[in-house]
């Protein structure tokens, strides 16, 4: 993992191996220039602004204690090494990883082969299946979609069982795995859409949710078509195969109000849920789907 | 000993300069401190606008800290223990007023371009491009100034603190110039030449360094002329400063891949990088040893000078953070350690209890001598000691609050479940950090009310130093 040119390897191993002996020479050295083995009161006869200097000797325990560090240093050389070389316990920190990585399946994998015997469906009635799928969700999830999975503007609300993609565990679990990117696009499939047609799809997208808005909904129905419902269709009810969303339950990803929903036609979205499969792997991906799939299960 | 011997010849006017923008910008830059360390507990601090957020301010508190207090700290000393102990003029006026007025327009630029979100993203050299030329221009000036003075020295010898300050001024130019190396893509962004794990080295090689030179280097430069003047006491010995310097400044440069363990960066240079932070602390002592041993006869005197109290304790928070250093170097601490607040705290215990204090204790001695009086005869003596109990009690609470969060929330991340799980989210970490973060906004906070009673008592000490000065003169 590490390799160096020759050249490198040799520059760094004999400045490091060099800095540590010229340490100790500089210690042996000044201990033999030393003229007193006591403290005493003679100076070296410098003087700087009134400022003497004593000539003592280096503190012994002082002394002893960085050649303690030295010799520690080439210790540490010999089981972990320089340069190219990986020293006598051959230590890297890959190695070290996958030592860890190994040693936490082994403890681990049976109680996850236990749950992915069994189906999401099953996992959603078991309770110590969702306590572990709690967890990973809280570790794991929780940024965007929040503590309670109550979601935040731009990130879903996984409990009100209103799902963009499908709320099967087949649908959540094919989420998880492949992440999801929607893409709205500005002002839908008609780039040349002006303020005031933009308005009155407004005006009818607000009508779908019982509202009314400040433009001509019938005008906006006809432009509605045009431009919006090869994805969200002709009702406004979304597509769950593209994770169109329905226009009208009134939940809304990017807020319901006028100007919000204007400023999404006329910008376009692209929410990201990323793919998890290299992240927790499937069998962790399994039982959170459970925990997830349960969250809207129990609102019925 | 004595300060009676005055010199006429000396350049004080810079001193005097750069010493009381020492107490300004410490003001702001700690104000900036306990600013965003009440946003830690208080978020609507932040004031919903995007140029008081934390990710902004940040920065801006440790540049104004280290480079705008520090700094100012450092050439005030720096051009004075030079022309004291090479006992000449300063080698030339208009160079040294020059650093003096191109230093604040850095810290003025600075001041402006992190809040509009200006920033290289360099951490410790976030200014952007054309700020990294002016500082490289004012500190190659520093350079001219300090080593021409001691060029034109009348001692033979050169004094111990201008040793550590030279190489201070040597190292900060290679790292600055060699980190902030950059391709401009307009006035106000670059990209930096490096790139990947390179990149990262090159940074924490720089950033340890600004600490081990800037903060450390530096600041020993002030201990080793101000302890043994206040203490009125010989330095203890020579040939331990002569070891101890020279191994500090050859070891630390290769101590900085202990910020990136268990990183990207090779395993080779994570294993030099921790030998040589362990290998460091024995030289690191060196300074505090002397310092201390510098006492040994003068204890007594701690007893009725806060000024060498602040010295002393400078010392021990000195030894103390270079202890702790070393030990979060070690591989298996800092998987611990590592992006929790324990290194916030480690650093503080730097900051506060050793670069602060030391240079408080530097002031106190200077500023009389500079506005001519005699070394520490400030206006209140009774107030120096208030500050020093602030000093003190802040920067424990501070350091306290920082281990007690750091350890916690190095355990909490790593606590695993019976089914491989973590047991604890991460918010779940965070909320349990918020007393902590209480406890160091009111440890900084007390720090801070310290620096506005030393902002006072120069303020008068200046005042009647010079109606002092008036009335010889009227007498004349």
């Amino acid at each position: 993992m590490t390799e160096l040119t020759t050249f490198w390897h040799i520059w760094v191993s004999v400045i490091v191996i060099g800095s540590m002996i010229a340490s100790g020479a500089l210690i042996i050295i000044t201990k033999r220039g030393q003229k007193f083995d006591e403290e005493t009161d003679q100076t070296t006869g410098h003087s700087f602004d009134g400022i003497h200097e004593l000539d003592n000797p280096l503190p012994k325990w002082w002394m002893y204690f960085f050649w303690s560090t030295i010799v520690f240093g080439f210790a540490y050389i010999l089981i972990y090494g320089v340069g190219d070389w990986t020293g006598f316990s051959k230590w890297s920190s890959h190695g070290q990883w996958e030592n860890e990585m190994a040693k936490a399946e082994e403890k681990y994998q049976p109680y996850y082969d236990k749950l992915t015997a069994m189906t999401i469906e099953e996992l959603a009635q078991n309770e110590e299946a969702l306590a572990t799928g709690q967890r990973i969700y809280a570790s794991n999830c929780s940024v965007c979609h929040g503590p309670t999975a109550s979601g935040s503007e731009g990130f879903p609300n996984l409990t009100d069982n209103d799902w963009l993609y499908g709320g099967s565990p087949a649908a959540i679990k094919a989420t998880l795995t492949n992440g999801r990117n929607g893409a709205m696009p500005a002002n839908g499939l008609k780039p040349d859409m002006t303020p005031e047609e933009r308005n009155d799809i407004v005006a009818h997208v607000l009508t779908l949710s019982g509202r009314e808005g400040s433009g001509d909904a019938t005008k906006g129905k006809a432009l509605f078509a045009q431009a919006c419902a090869a994805c969200h269709g002709g009702d406004g009810k979304g597509m769950q195969a593209i994770g169109a969303p329905n226009l009208t339950d009134n939940i809304w990803l990017y807020g319901g109000s006028e100007a919000k929903i204007d400023f999404t036609i006329e910008h376009g979205r692209a929410g990201v849920m990323p793919a998890w499969k290299e992240i927790l792997g499937e069998d962790k991906i399994h039982v959170v789907s459970a925990y997830v799939y349960s969250l809207s299960q129990e609102q019925e | 000993m004595s300060t009676a011997a005055e010199h006429p010849t000396y350049n004080y006017k810079v001193v005097k300069y750069f010493a009381i923008m020492t107490v300004v910008w410490g003001i702001v830059g700690m104000s900036l401190g306990v600013l965003i360390a009440s946003q830690l507990v208080w978020p609507e601090l932040n004031f919903e606008t995007p140029y008081l957020t934390f990710s902004r301010l940040r920065p801006l508190h440790t540049n104004a800290v280290i480079f705008a207090f520090g700094g100012c700290a450092l050439f005030a000393t720096s051009y004075y223990v030079v022309q004291r102990t090479c006992q000449t003029r300063i080698f030339s006026d208009s160079l040294a007023m020059f650093t003096f007025w191109g230093w604040q327009a850095v810290i003025v630029a600075a001041a402006i371009t992190l809040p509009l979100g200006l920033t290289s993203s360099k951490e410790y050299a976030e200014l952007e491009w054309p700020i990294d030329i002016l500082i490289t221009i004012v500190w190659v000036c520093y350079a001219i100034v300090f080593f021409g003075t001691i060029a034109k020295r009348s001692q033979k010898h050169i004094y111990v603190a201008n040793w550590f300050f030279g190489a201070f001024i040597i190292t900060i130019a290679v790292l600055h110039i060699f980190n902030s190396l950059a391709v401009p893509v307009s006035a106000f962004k670059s990209y930096s030449i490096y790139a990947g794990a390179i990149d990262a080295m090159v940074q924490w090689w720089y950033g340890h360094n600004a600490v081990g030179f800037f903060l450390t280097a530096g600041f020993l430069g002030i201990m080793y002329y101000f302890v043994p003047k206040q203490a009125e006491r010989p330095v203890y010995s020579y040939r331990l400063s002569i070891v101890h310097f020279w191994a500090l400044i050859s070891i630390y440069v290769w101590a900085g891949a202990h910020h990136l363990h268990y990183s990207a960066l090779p395993d080779w240079a994570q294993s030099a990088g921790m030998i040589m932070s362990l290998i460091l602390l024995a030289p690191s002592w060196g300074g505090m040893i002397n310092g201390m041993m510098t006492l040994s006869g003068a204890w007594h005197k701690l007893r009725t000078d806060p000024i060498l109290r602040f010295l002393v304790v400078s010392l021990s928070f000195y030894g103390m953070s270079t202890f702790e250093g070393p030990m979060m170097a070690i591989k298996t601490v800092n998987a611990l350690s590592h992006n929790t607040d324990w290194t916030v705290g480690h650093v503080h215990s730097g900051a506060l209890g050793w670069v602060a204090m030391v240079s408080i204790g530097a002031l106190y001695n200077l500023i009389p001598v500079v506005f001519g009086r005699k070394q520490g005869e400030m206006y209140s003596i009774k107030l120096i000691n208030i500050h020093f109990w602030l000093a003190t009690i802040g920067t424990v609470l501070y350091i306290v609050a920082m281990w007690v969060n750091g350890i916690m929330q190095g355990l909490m991340w790593r606590a695993v479940n019976s089914d491989g799980t973590l047991t604890y989210s991460f918010v779940e970490s965070l909320e349990a950090s918020y007393p902590g973060y209480f406890v160091r906004a009111v440890g900084g906070a007390i720090f801070l009310a310290g620096m506005f009673i030393m902002a006072y008592n120069t303020y008068k000490t200046v005042r009647g130093a010079n109606a002092e000065q008036q009335a010889k003169l009227a007498q004349a």
